[in-house]
């Protein structure tokens, strides 16, 4: 809090404030009972899917693995529960495609204990043991980019990283399980920041928080070393404040150029949920088996956040908290800006899944008449990579895909939506540009 | 029973603004100034903008028809058009040439672009742009404002028979003359460039010159646009640039010759200016959309307007500045564009 509201923090260009809607922030993380089948896709992350090490038919206990890494940018996969494979098929998934997946019967006395884990003394683990330990146990960027952690913390020789940024800000509306973990867990939180910084070198670790958290800046502030190597930074509330990129030029002014990653700048940001289990996973040896869901929206009688096994159907958790069993409805995972809409309630929670919304009718039908472009410049005046999505929805409309990427930096747009957010003629621009981005990559392959 | 689930793209939440909405704001910040209009001169004021008001929404409903698309009447942006036409043209002006505006409006400035959003030029100002052409001597005819009989009969010229030649209408004018002295069919514009007398700023302010329709009220028209932009249905930076930039211009020019050249307040609250910076200016579909083009695209169009009322035929340059500022908007969109996150100034990506 600043004593002269002029002397404002710092924060990156352009944005939209959404409305928060994050009722779910004041009552404490419920845990959800096991399914009784579970499914679990192979790849729940970006990369090569994970290799089964179970036959149908094998029994398993929780925390066992039952998939193996294959390769580098690769992670194992560990039963949720205790039970029987059934069988190895064919599901559908979140983004359409039917995966291969390993489906799970739990056990009707399967407890929470996990009967399956390795603990060991982090303190004494090299960098490279860091990063071997962060693989075994299955760790990918819970944020929803699902990106491998182990592979995310391994810097090159050639880059030099001053400062870890731990990414506190779930931008997103509705979501607060990160806002959670912060207040439940922040001395988990301290454990991973640590373990990451050793596997990156980095001397600083600054953890960054939106303005409307500052009940969990508070619950962090109480844990930070006395060293002052790691620090709380809070930044204003605006999204995409979480996104990479903007989170880096609000904390240490600093843009990472185009089509490069944060490395080039020194900085490597993890998603303060993944921090925070590793933190808990690490020492106990133990593999990702759950993880935070915040499951809200007008559709759901029982908000709240919840750990939610990994492999849970999306029915169960629906049933669990209360939602409808009638009338038009929309399911998304993830978030209302960038989240993902699912056909089939077969749909598992995976790794990657930091909410589930439901809309109702009411949400539903707010999405109305489309307008030709008026050239507003609402979308250039909310672009935070500065781009201008006015024209490049005009581009995508007469196809010129080639124009968009050489001219109008297509590559850079990473579908926050914002344009398509405060579009007034309602043109869904975001969805252009993923269309957009297709053809230029069939077209490159 | 399977509830349905609906699949939409992300995002899934929307800022609830819409064209709709934002263009039934303009039309209601456009109200006010239509109603002083109507105070000031009488029945033949309201005649004219409810008639080219809805000759083109009947255009515009024509123009559906013909393209087989559904009626885009509920966007409101011919009623848009038809009040600021009206609002352009003198007070009394047949009836018939008004529609005939009303129609070129439409047909040539935003039907033949492929209607609302793909236009070039502002629909309005193509509109009066035509009828200056057609109808020169109609278009420079002007009444007295607050003429005594001014609700109880109309301007001799309103109801001309089409094609034909409007009476004149010096005896009407006569009324007024005998309450207000000075009366002498001329805008304050066209009175200092072609006789070199000055109206005062409190007369500009107040209305009591004779002008366009809706054109008198500086503070009026001022008010509604605050309105506007204080609830974000228009872009402010553009008539801040344009009144901006036509004053500095009027002030340099001056202090090059201060027995020549007006003062800059008269310059800004004078002719057409600040409804044209204001309402047309900032018609969306026809200026720039990136930050810096906006900036530009404002300042151009007040200087381009000073220019024209100093050294062009004309005494009122408002609508052509407007119109080249229209035409190049997209030019200026094109070398103005946006610096990209992280890229390098003065280094392509």
């Amino acid at each position: 809090m600043s004593l002269f509201p002029f002397f404002r923090r710092k924060t990156f260009s352009r944005g939209v404030h959404p409305d928060a809607n994050k009722r779910t922030a004041g009552s404490p993380i419920r845990r959800m009972p096991f399914a009784s089948r579970m499914i679990l896709p192979l790849a729940q992350h970006i990369g090569k899917p994970a290799v089964p090490l179970v036959r149908a038919g094998e029994e398993v206990v929780r925390g066992q693995p039952i998939a193996r890494a294959d390769g580098f940018l690769s992670v194992p996969l560990h039963a949720p529960a205790d039970g029987v494979i059934e069988a190895i098929e064919l599901k559908p998934s979140a983004r359409g495609p039917w995966v291969e997946s390993l489906v799970l019967r739990v056990y009707e006395a399967s407890t929470q204990e996990v009967r399956w884990a390795n603990p060991c003394d982090v303190e004494s683990l090299s960098p490279k043991e860091i990063l071997q330990a962060i693989q075994d146990s299955g760790m990918v960027g819970l944020g929803g980019a699902t990106f491998p952690s182990h592979a995310k913390l391994s810097v090159p020789a050639e880059h030099k990283i001053h400062t870890l940024i731990v990414n506190g800000c779930e931008c997103e509306p509705y979501l607060t399980c990160d806002h959670r973990l912060m207040l439940e867990h922040p001395a988990d939180l301290m454990v991973g920041v640590r373990l990451a910084m050793r596997a990156i070198g980095a001397e600083r670790a600054i953890i960054g928080v939106e303005d409307n958290k500052l009940d969990a800046v508070a619950a962090i502030r109480e844990c930070l070393p006395a060293d002052s190597s790691i620090t709380v930074q809070v930044v204003p509330t605006k999204y995409p404040q979480g996104a990479e990129k903007m989170l880096i030029k609000s904390l240490l002014d600093l843009e990472v150029p185009p089509g490069k990653l944060p490395m080039q700048v020194g900085v490597v940001v993890n998603n303060i949920g993944t921090l925070a289990q590793l933190g808990q996973l690490l020492p106990a040896g133990q593999g990702l088996t759950e993880r935070v869901v915040t499951v809200t929206g007008p559709g759901i009688k029982k908000p709240g956040d919840y750990w939610v096994p990994i492999g849970t159907p999306m029915r169960t958790v629906l049933e669990w908290a209360g939602a409808a069993d009638s009338g038009e409805r929309e399911i998304i995972l993830g978030g209302p800006m960038m989240g993902q809409a699912v056909a089939s309630l077969e749909v598992p929670v995976t790794k990657g899944v930091p909410g589930i919304l439901v809309f109702d009718q009411l949400q539903i039908e707010a999405a109305r008449q489309v307008w030709p472009c008026i050239k507003c410049g609402e979308c250039v005046n909310a672009c935070p990579m500065g781009l201008n999505p006015s024209m490049l929805g005009m581009l995508a409309v007469q196809r010129e895909y080639e124009e968009m990427g050489t001219h109008y930096h297509l590559g850079d747009c990473f579908e926050c939506g914002c344009c398509t957010y405060v579009c007034p003629s309602h043109i869904p621009l975001v969805q252009q540009f993923r269309v957009a981005k297709g053809v230029l990559r069939g077209k490159a392959a | 029973m399977t509830p349905r689930i609906e699949l939409r793209p992300s995002p899934h939440v929307v800022k609830g603004a819409s064209v709709e909405h934002i263009m039934f704001h303009v039309v209601l910040a456009l109200l006010p100034i239509a109603t002083f209009s109507v105070w000031q001169y009488g029945l033949s004021a309201l005649a004219l903008i409810v008639v080219v008001t809805l000759a083109c929404i009947a255009s515009e409903r024509l123009f559906n028809r013909l393209s087989g698309k559904p009626s885009t009447l509920s966007d409101w942006s011919a009623t848009i058009t038809g009040l600021l036409l009206a609002l352009t043209l003198p007070p009394s002006f047949p009836l018939w040439m008004g529609a005939v505006a009303s129609f070129t409006a439409i047909a040539l400035g935003k039907a033949l672009f492929g209607g609302i959003g793909c236009n070039v030029l502002n629909p309005a100002l193509v509109g009066r742009a035509f009828v200056q052409a057609a109808f020169p001597v109609a278009i420079t005819t002007w009444v007295p404002a607050f003429a005594p009989r001014r609700f109880s009969e109309f301007v001799p010229t309103t109801f001309t028979a089409p094609l034909m030649t409007p009476p004149d209408i010096a005896a009407w004018a006569l009324q007024a003359k005998s309450v207000l002295d000075g009366f002498t069919g001329a805008t304050p514009l066209a009175r200092w460039k072609f006789e070199n007398v000055l109206a005062t700023p409190a007369d500009l302010l107040s209305g009591a010159v004779t002008a366009s329709a809706g054109e008198t009220s500086a503070l009026l028209i001022l008010l509604c646009g605050a309105y506007l932009a204080a609830r974000k249905f228009m872009d402010w930076r553009i008539p801040v640039a344009d009144l901006g930039s036509a004053a500095l211009t009027a002030l340099v020019f001056q202090m090059i010759d201060p027995a020549r050249y007006p003062d800059p307040l008269f310059v800004l609250l004078s002719g057409g200016l600040m409804l044209g910076a204001v309402f047309m200016a900032t018609d969306m579909a026809t200026s720039p959309v990136t930050p810096k083009g906006v900036w530009l695209y404002g300042a151009l169009i007040g200087v381009v307007t000073v220019m024209i009322r100093y050294f062009g035929g004309l005494s009122e340059g408002v609508m052509y500045a407007i119109l080249i500022g229209n035409a190049l908007s997209p030019l200026i969109d094109q070398v103005t564009q946006p610096k990209v996150f992280g890229a390098v100034k003065g280094k392509k990506a």
